[in-house]
């Protein structure tokens, strides 16, 4: 044992049973059962209805008889429209769709927690500029689908670090500052996107980039899911496991390292994991702005600011309320609505809503 | 009084920001249970010197060691087992639960999955019982006074077992009545074994509960002593520059309390 003597010398603490019950009801989790069930209520709900929505309407009963027959009798689906439309459209499609809403949500509550600042989301940072510069070079190139992503990620991290070194070099608030630079890096990387645009081929390339970057899933297959799976579940996993620290970051730089976190470190993981969770929701889907902003703010309404709850929580509402955006896109008119002008629409009077309600949850 | 044996050692400490060197060849030791406040001028080096001891700072050469073991080889985690750093309390942007501040106390012990063990509850739910707040257990920290905020801190840094208390000029926002409560908690948690280095600028308050107070003067330790011993007329006078007398007065009959009086010049 190389365990210095001095801490062997302290007390041995002997709990009572009774004790260690009380203290735990005074520090487990005060979520109501209400609220955890009605928001995986939501969720379940938003997901079946996304498999019969559409173009081509799916009712309940032929929905459940189709996903039974695709298990048990795969045979007897030969040719069946049901099938092709539940299993190689939709099911991609709305599992992408939970997964980039679940994605921007957590990437948005991340970043918001280490900055210690309300205002700040992938959109904001410029993480979403960054990696939808990346991604048109990928474009305008003809790469394939895994440099599109590497290249997204590549712009998301030089954004993001450039608002974060702006805001160092500024010195102005804090909070403001880093807002000032995620526009300032912002603009700049969307006039690198309008260069890019302007050397595509009118004829094919850049209205393809065009429609993009409004952001939309209609394109989406089971090609894309299997791509985009690994890093989304790299970035979920190591901000699932920064949670305690996310906590203790928000009290400050030195407090956090005096109770023993590794800040540096922990800053670190933090943003590689939300840019990567970022800009692997761009390359997939085009720039669909607001989530990462919104979902975070009303996950605190409900939750309150615990990370370790919060987290979880983004990633739920963040996946119910895309999907629910998506379904809408898909209905509202014959020619689907890109979903990034959606959520923008939808957006900004819901924000206006929680800024109202003096941004619950940070105060 | 703390026991004898030392448990922090300073040696020839020169530390600062960047190559600045604000503190010059500092040197101290402490031992368990010892009070010890820091006092000087503004710009004098205290809070140089603390930061070093909590290693926020690393140190430009001399050794901090804690039981012969130099602090500078230590991770974060293992000097926040140490060290517990009680900040002036401020608003945190998010309203947490007085009982998650406490807990994030635990955060040196906790393993990478951030399991909380009962263990780690018990030992909070202590903390708060000590410093009789766990009343308050529930209720959202960002909305309690300057007061509770600080006990909760305190609480926090209880919750970390640490050996030694590091405090800055932990009562500046707090009412007088508040600033009696929280001395007096740190003096009866230093008699429990918990040693306690606190920064102030008041000598009143190292009168009140300090057994020993180090006397810095741009930048060097220049007195190390009991209390009483550097909180005289002359000391004060030469290190803040101002006309101030230190009194013996029998407080109540039979108890004899020094107080330091500040002396307006024209009257």
């Amino acid at each position: 044992m190389t365990k210095p003597f001095v801490t062997d010398n302290r007390p041995k603490r002997t709990h009572a049973l009774d004790r260690i019950e009380k203290a735990r009801g005074v520090f487990d989790s005060k979520v109501s059962l209400f609220a955890k069930i009605g928001i995986v209520t939501v969720l379940f709900v938003a997901f079946v209805a996304s498999f019969m929505l559409g173009r081509y309407p799916i009712m309940p009963a032929e929905l459940f008889q189709t996903i039974g027959a695709h298990f048990l009798d795969p045979a007897s689906l030969e040719g069946s429209k049901e099938d092709t439309a539940i299993f190689n459209i939709r099911l991609p499609r709305v599992i992408v769709v939970m997964l980039v809403g679940a994605a921007l949500a957590m990437a948005g509550a991340s970043y918001q927690g280490m900055f210690k600042n309300p205002l700040v989301s992938p959109d904001l940072l410029g993480a979403s500029a960054g990696a939808s510069l990346g991604a048109c070079l990928a474009l305008l190139l003809d790469l394939p689908s895994l440099m599109i992503q590497i290249f997204a990620f590549t712009g998301g991290i030089l954004a993001v670090a450039g608002a974060v070194w702006l805001n160092k070099m500024v010195r102005y608030d804090p909070i403001l500052g880093l807002v000032l630079g995620g526009i300032l890096v912002s603009t700049l990387f969307q006039s690198g996107t309008s260069i890019v645009k302007l050397l595509a081929d009118a004829s094919d390339k850049l209205p393809a980039i065009t429609f993009w970057l409004m952001g939309s899933f209609a394109k989406v297959d089971n090609q894309d899911l299997y791509l985009c799976l690994i890093p989304l579940a790299l970035g979920f996993a190591v901000l699932l496991s920064q949670t305690w620290k996310l906590n203790v970051l928000s009290f400050g730089e030195e407090e956090a390292r005096s109770m023993g976190v590794n800040t540096r470190r922990t800053r670190f993981l933090v943003i590689v994991a939300s840019t990567l969770l970022s800009s692997t929701s761009v390359a997939i889907a085009g720039i669909v702005g607001w989530i990462g902003l919104v979902i975070p703010h009303l996950a605190r309404a409900i939750v309150g600011p615990n990370y370790r709850v919060l987290l979880p929580t983004t990633m739920f509402i963040g996946a119910a309320y895309l999907l629910a955006v998506d379904d809408i896109a898909r209905l509202v008119s014959s020619v689907e609505i890109p979903i990034g002008i959606l959520t923008s629409v939808l957006g900004v009077p819901f924000f206006v809503v929680i800024f109202r309600r003096n941004m619950s949850g940070w105060r | 009084m703390g026991d004898c044996a030392a448990l922090l050692e300073v040696e020839r400490l020169n530390c600062g920001y960047g190559k600045l060197e604000i503190v010059h060849e500092a040197t101290f030791v402490m031992g368990r249970g010892e009070f010890c406040c820091i006092i000087g001028a503004n710009g004098c080096g205290k809070t140089t010197l603390l930061k070093t001891l909590l290693g926020l700072l690393a140190p430009q050469s001399g050794s901090v060691s804690i039981d012969g073991r130099p602090t500078a080889k230590m991770d974060e985690k293992e000097l926040a087992r140490y060290f517990a750093y009680i900040p002036q309390a401020h608003r945190p942007p998010f309203p947490f639960t007085v009982a998650d501040v406490v807990l994030m106390g635990r955060t040196p012990y906790i393993n990478r999955l951030a399991q909380v063990s009962d263990e780690d509850k018990a030992v909070a739910f202590e903390s708060m019982e000590l410093l009789g707040i766990e009343h308050l257990a529930e209720r959202t920290y960002t909305q309690l006074s300057g007061g509770q905020q600080q006990l909760v801190l305190i609480a926090r840094a209880l919750t970390q077992e640490p050996l030694f208390l590091v405090m800055d000029e932990p009562t500046a926002s707090l009412d007088f009545g508040n600033q009696q409560t929280v001395l007096s908690r740190m003096r009866s948690l230093s008699t429990r074994g918990t040693s306690v280095i606190m920064v102030t600028h008041d000598p009143d308050h190292a009168l009140f509960c300090a057994d020993r107070v180090l006397m810095m003067e741009e930048g060097r330790i220049t007195g190390d002593d009991l209390t009483a011993a550097i909180i005289t007329t002359e000391n004060l006078q030469r290190i803040y520059g101002e006309d101030v007398v230190v009194l013996d007065v029998e407080a109540m009959p039979g108890r004899m309390e020094r107080v330091c009086i500040p002396l307006l010049k024209d009257r």
